[in-house]
């Protein structure tokens, strides 16, 4: 085999030592390319992280529609009413929409609650929900139970509360059955749950919407409603959204194509948005690599062509002695490969390197910067970042190993 | 060994052609000593780099042992060039950054021996030529004469057919020369056709036959000349130099 000769790489040991400086120039501006390319590829990554991390919270495949005012005139009702959502709109699109999965409605209490237990009070956010809205964010119960549907029915006082309520109020004590008090009405602890969605989403209480609705004078309204759609495509959820979008305009006469009656956000949508965005940046990232990368495919084919004609008496002597065009080809192709790949490797290994270094300090800092966060390098990119490489030695090294083969040994041998 | 029947060969330059050959006849039997003379310019490199498959011909036949040497692939030139050919150069043609060894053993490296039996056979040759000392030397490190005697035993090692040889002292000092001279000898008498291009007549003396070459044409083909008794006599006068043994390579 080729490649497993040790006189091919006895004889490039020989003239890379030959040429020293000349090899180191070629193999760092190969190294310096792969060690961009890597570099961004992890930052890219990295933005990517961040991104997905802010996304966490919440379910992704899920559409949220909040009343607003309308805009433009409609069957003869001016523009600027106020839409108002009910109880009544939250059942219609629960009953009648097909591919809504969870559903759950909000009734918002503005500010930040009083919250007392025994001697100890704090101030905590309070939303109340349907049961569903456990899936909506990303809740996860730790001890007793969520809202279900009997404490709607029957405006149960009962609370599921977040770790760091339990934490502020309760110490080490089990909250689970223990009575709080919010702004002087007593609610019995149901639940505890942990939030990923960081330190604001554990501070929350969730009580029943009825509940909510009932003890701040809210009558049957609700301000928003939230809902997932299963693994629905991004067209399906389009489909979904509009369907509901007409049922709720044509309940509350508006034009459903008034951008203001209501604010809908479809986080399908927003994530397949940034999941074209960095689409987009992986393909500039790459178009930036590459065009590093052809520059030392260039750098080196350059200076492979210099080496030719410095080494033109010594192919000349080879084929005199019976060198076939095959072995000079191998020798300037395989001296290519050899520079363009090691040198590619150590710039892959430094940008690995740095960018594991960057992580590293990442973690140890107390608050990890939310837009960035992880930047990596998986093992598909090296492993395409090395084909590129060796594609890029044998690109670098072909023509000029050509202009090597057809070297006369006459013209090379001349006494001058 | 070799047949030439008309061969001539003419060089392009733009739109004029210049005759170089102009129609040479030779034959050159195994085991023959030839020297070929002549004047400046009057075709001797070209007449042995055709011999050497370095150069085409345009017209007549050259047929090296047997087989005819005519619109070959570079492939089989190189072929040709490896299996029957050795070349010896004025200004000897080392590869500076290998030594003496790795050197001589080049031409096996393209018959794909093994390295460990072409630089034992390389080590053998340079015994031989008496530079066993030098072995592991750079080519600058080397006296010209032991840089051409470097080069014969590299011309030497795949056992050719025929040694060409052009100007072989040219660059050396009538001494060394001598010397050189005298290892073709030795090899010739192994039975190694050999031809030599020279125009010092100190060599042409010391071959079987002369082929006088003037303006492409073979003006004189002088088998008379040949070295004298006395001449062969000195390859084993005890005077003679220890650098060249007497023993025969190969
Ligand atoms: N590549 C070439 N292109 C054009 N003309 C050439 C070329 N090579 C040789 N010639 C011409 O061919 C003629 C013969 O050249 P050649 O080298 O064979 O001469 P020579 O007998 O070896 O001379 P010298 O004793 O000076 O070495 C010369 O006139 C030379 O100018
Ligand atoms: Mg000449």
């Amino acid at each position: 085999m080729f490649l497993f000769n040790p006189d091919h790489w006895q004889e490039i040991g020989q003239t890379v030592r030959k040429h020293k400086l000349r090899t180191f120039l070629t193999a760092f501006s190969v190294a310096w390319g792969i060690f961009m390319l890597i570099l961004l590829l992890g930052a890219g990554k990295g933005l990517e992280n961040g991104v997905r991390y802010q996304f966490r919270d919440d379910a992704t495949n899920s559409i949220w529609i909040t009343p607003r005012r309308t805009s433009v005139p409609y069957r003869g009702l001016r523009p600027g009413r106020s839409v108002r959502f009910t109880d009544d709109d939250y059942r219609m699109v629960r009953d009648t929409i097909g591919g809504v999965e969870h559903i759950t409605a909000r009734f918002v209490l503005r500010g930040d609650f009083r919250v007392r237990y025994g001697d100890e009070y704090s101030t905590f956010g309070i939303r109340s929900v349907h049961p569903d809205h456990l899936y909506l964010e990303n809740t996860l119960m730790q001890e007793g139970r969520f809202i279900n549907e009997l404490d709607i029915r029957d405006r149960r006082k009962v609370a599921a509360i977040g770790t760091r309520v339990v934490t502020s109020l309760f110490g080490r004590k089990n909250p689970i059955g223990e009575w709080i008090d919010i702004n002087g009405i007593q609610y019995r602890v149901v639940g505890v749950f942990h939030d990923i969605g960081g330190e604001g989403e554990q501070r929350m209480i969730y009580i029943p919407i009825s509940t909510g609705q009932v003890a701040y004078g809210g009558g049957n309204q609700i301000h928003r409603l939230m809902f997932t759609i299963g693994d629905a495509s991004f067209d399906e959820s389009k489909l979904i959204e509009s369907k509901v979008v007409d049922l709720l305009s044509e309940r509350h006469v508006f034009d459903p194509e008034d951008p203001r009656a209501m604010r809908v956000a479809n986080l399908v949508e927003h994530y397949e948005q940034f999941a074209q965005l960095f689409k987009g940046i992986a393909v500039f990232v790459w178009l930036v690599g590459l065009g590093t990368i052809i520059a030392g495919i260039v750098g080196v084919s350059n200076i492979m062509f210099i080496a030719v004609k410095e080494r033109t008496r010594e192919i000349g002597i080879r084929k005199a002695l019976g060198a076939p065009p095959s072995s000079i080809i191998g020798l300037f192709l395989l001296e290519s490969i050899t520079i363009t790949v090691l040198a590619g490797y150590l710039g892959m290994v430094a940008g690995i390197g740095l960018i594991e270094g960057v992580q590293a300090v990442l973690q140890k800092m107390p608050s990890q910067p939310d837009f960035f966060r992880n930047p990596s390098v998986d093992f598909w990119t090296a492993a395409t970042a090395t084909l590129v490489l060796i594609l890029a030695g044998v690109t670098a090294g072909y023509f000029p190993a050509r202009r090597a083969a057809a070297v006369d040994p006459i013209e090379a041998l001349r006494d001058e | 060994m070799i047949n030439l029947q008309q061969v001539t060969k003419a060089y392009r330059m733009g739109k004029q052609s210049l005759p170089v050959l102009k129609g040479i006849d030779l034959q050159i039997g195994t085991g023959e000593l030839v020297s070929i003379m002549g004047p400046s310019g009057s075709g001797k490199s070209t007449l042995l780099n055709v011999l050497g498959i370095l150069d085409r011909y345009d017209e007549g036949t050259y047929h090296l042992a047997d087989t005819l040497m005519k619109n070959l692939s570079e492939r089989q030139a190189a072929y040709y060039r490896n299996q029957f050919l050795g070349f010896v150069f004025q200004s000897f043609n080392l590869l500076e950054f290998k030594n003496a060894v790795e050197n001589v053993a080049l031409p096996l490296y393209y018959q794909k021996v093994s390295r460990r039996k072409r630089n034992m056979k390389a080590m053998e040759l340079l015994e031989k030529v008496g530079l066993g000392d030098r072995a592991f030397h750079l080519p600058n490190e080397l006296s010209g004469g032991q840089k051409q005697r470097v080069a014969i035993a590299r011309a030497l090692i795949t056992d050719p057919k025929v040694i060409l040889a052009d100007e072989p002292t040219g660059a050396l000092d009538s001494q060394t020369s001598e010397q050189v001279m005298e290892l073709f000898r030795e090899v010739n008498k192994t039975g190694m056709t050999v031809v030599i291009v020279t125009h010092e007549h100190e060599v042409s003396e010391k071959t079987d036959r002369t082929i006088h070459l003037r303006d492409g044409l073979i003006l004189k083909d002088d088998h008379s000349a040949g070295p004298s008794d006395e001449g062969a006599a000195s390859v084993s006068a005890p005077s003679q130099s220890s650098s060249v043994t007497a023993e025969v390579p190969v």
